[in-house]
């Protein structure tokens, strides 16, 4: 008796978990993301992105860590940003957001050979880490957050 | 979108200037030892992808660089001192030492500078470390010292020191050529969930700040390094391993021939520098 109530429990936890999970409108797949010129017109998630969140992704070092590589005024408060990549600020004067969500999915659909990494590109390299295959850098809804984050960066 | 990329780049540009200046004054400096003048940048041989080849020293902090210009504040002398000691140690079946064979371990002068290179007696494209092995199992009836313990990296400091100051000179050619083009096409190519390869960050943007880190051009000519992330001595193949990790990708097993065939490829890209092992890194 206890023991099959256990597993109710269980049952009843992995069903919400599950549904929330779920994405509300339904989630472009990596490999579907459709590019013109390098730009994506759509949103990933179908809806608007989080920007206050975006800005937490782009500096932190497991996710967009993109402070790593691109120097931007508006994260002075993180110490050493890097040079290897274009000063991000003012990027929303020179890009559109479709550009913009083309070039977090992967820039080099615009940049051929550019070393940054595409964020929404699922196994683009061969030996990748065994806990890390099939998956993207970053979530369709964080890139859609750094997206509408990046759209704040005006000069 | 063309004119979007050069402002962009120029901007790049610009403020990778004005930081590299402010920060690493050391890109100009020389390293002296003992009064002697080693190579750390010189303009590199035909052939190179390089214009001109620069140690990993000159990309380091003043304070980084002052531990290798001073052998008394060299932490990796410490393993060179335990590397002349096993010298003279005798172990295994036959009861010798590597100095009863090969007496004044001076007498291998100019063997780093020339690591990797083909062993006909072991078949294969050798290291250090495994000519090493092969002289500890087959001379001395010894066990095998694993890769990267304290006595292997002991002995390849003390070895290595043997060649301080003598150019980087290992043959690409003969049998050595396989090796050295299986090692250029691992070079080249990209690896792991960031999709970088070595030539992206170490061809493409030495000189340029990674976060805190400013690239270098991934030089192999200082090793074993005495790295202060590690907090001792350390192998080429460690270093590797490393870099592969950071692509967040599977790295090649340590003493694997992708490894041997890494290292001589790599080393030839320091042709025109000068040994330094031990070195000193951040």
């Amino acid at each position: 008796m206890m023991r099959n109530l256990h597993v109710k429990e269980w049952g009843i936890a992995f069903a919400a978990l599950f549904a929330l999970s779920l994405p509300a409108m339904a989630e472009t797949a990596p490999g579907d993301v459709a590019f013109a010129d390098g730009a994506v017109e759509q949103s990933l998630t179908g809806g608007a992105g989080d920007a206050e969140n975006g800005r937490a992704v782009f500096v932190d070092r497991s996710l967009g860590n993109c402070v790593t590589c691109h120097a931007n005024s508006d994260v002075a408060d993180v110490p050493f940003h890097g040079e290897v990549g274009p000063t991000l600020d003012g990027v929303a004067d020179r890009w559109t957001e479709a550009e913009l969500r083309g070039l977090v999915v992967n820039s080099k659909m615009i940049f051929e050979g550019t070393i940054m990494p595409g964020f929404y590109v699922k196994d683009p390299a061969p030996r990748v880490r065994e806990d890390l295959v099939g998956k993207t850098i970053l979530t369709a809804s964080e890139v859609e957050d750094v997206v509408a984050y990046l759209r704040t960066l005006k000069e | 979108m063309k004119r979007t990329m050069i402002a962009t780049s120029a901007a790049a540009l610009i403020a990778g200037l004005t930081t590299a200046t402010a920060v690493f004054a050391g890109e100009e400096d020389e390293l002296v030892i003992d009064g002697e003048t080693l190579v750390t940048k010189a303009p590199a041989p035909e052939g190179s992808p390089f214009s001109e080849v620069i140690s990993g020293w000159r990309f380091r902090s003043d304070e980084t660089q002052a531990l290798q210009m001073d052998d008394f504040d060299n932490p990796g002398m410490i393993y060179v001192d335990q590397g002349l000691d096993l010298w003279e140690a005798a172990d295994g079946s036959e009861g010798k030492s590597c100095a009863d064979c090969h007496g004044d371990i001076a007498g291998f002068a100019g063997l780093r500078a020339a690591m990797p290179k083909w062993s006909e007696e072991l078949g294969t494209l050798a290291t250090m470390e495994e000519l090493i092995n092969y002289s500890r199992t087959e001379h001395m009836g010894a066990e095998p010292w694993k890769w990267e313990s304290n006595e292997m990296l002991s002995m390849t400091a003390a070895i290595g020191l043997q060649s301080r100051g003598m150019p980087v000179d290992v043959a690409t050619d003969g049998p050595a050529e396989t090796w050295w083009e299986k090692g250029r096409e691992i070079y080249y190519t990209r690896f792991g969930q960031l999709d970088f390869s070595c030539a992206n960050c170490h061809e493409d943007n030495y000189g340029n700040m990674l976060r805190a880190d400013h690239l270098s051009q991934g030089q192999i000519n200082g090793f074993p390094v005495y790295r202060l992330k590690w907090g001792g001595l350390g192998s080429i193949d460690r270093r590797f391993k490393g870099c592969v990790e950071d692509t967040r990708g599977v790295p090649f097993a340590v003493g694997s021939d992708e490894m041997k065939a890494l290292e001589l490829y790599v080393a030839s890209r320091g042709t025109g520098l000068v040994i330094e092992t031990p070195s000193v890194r951040q």
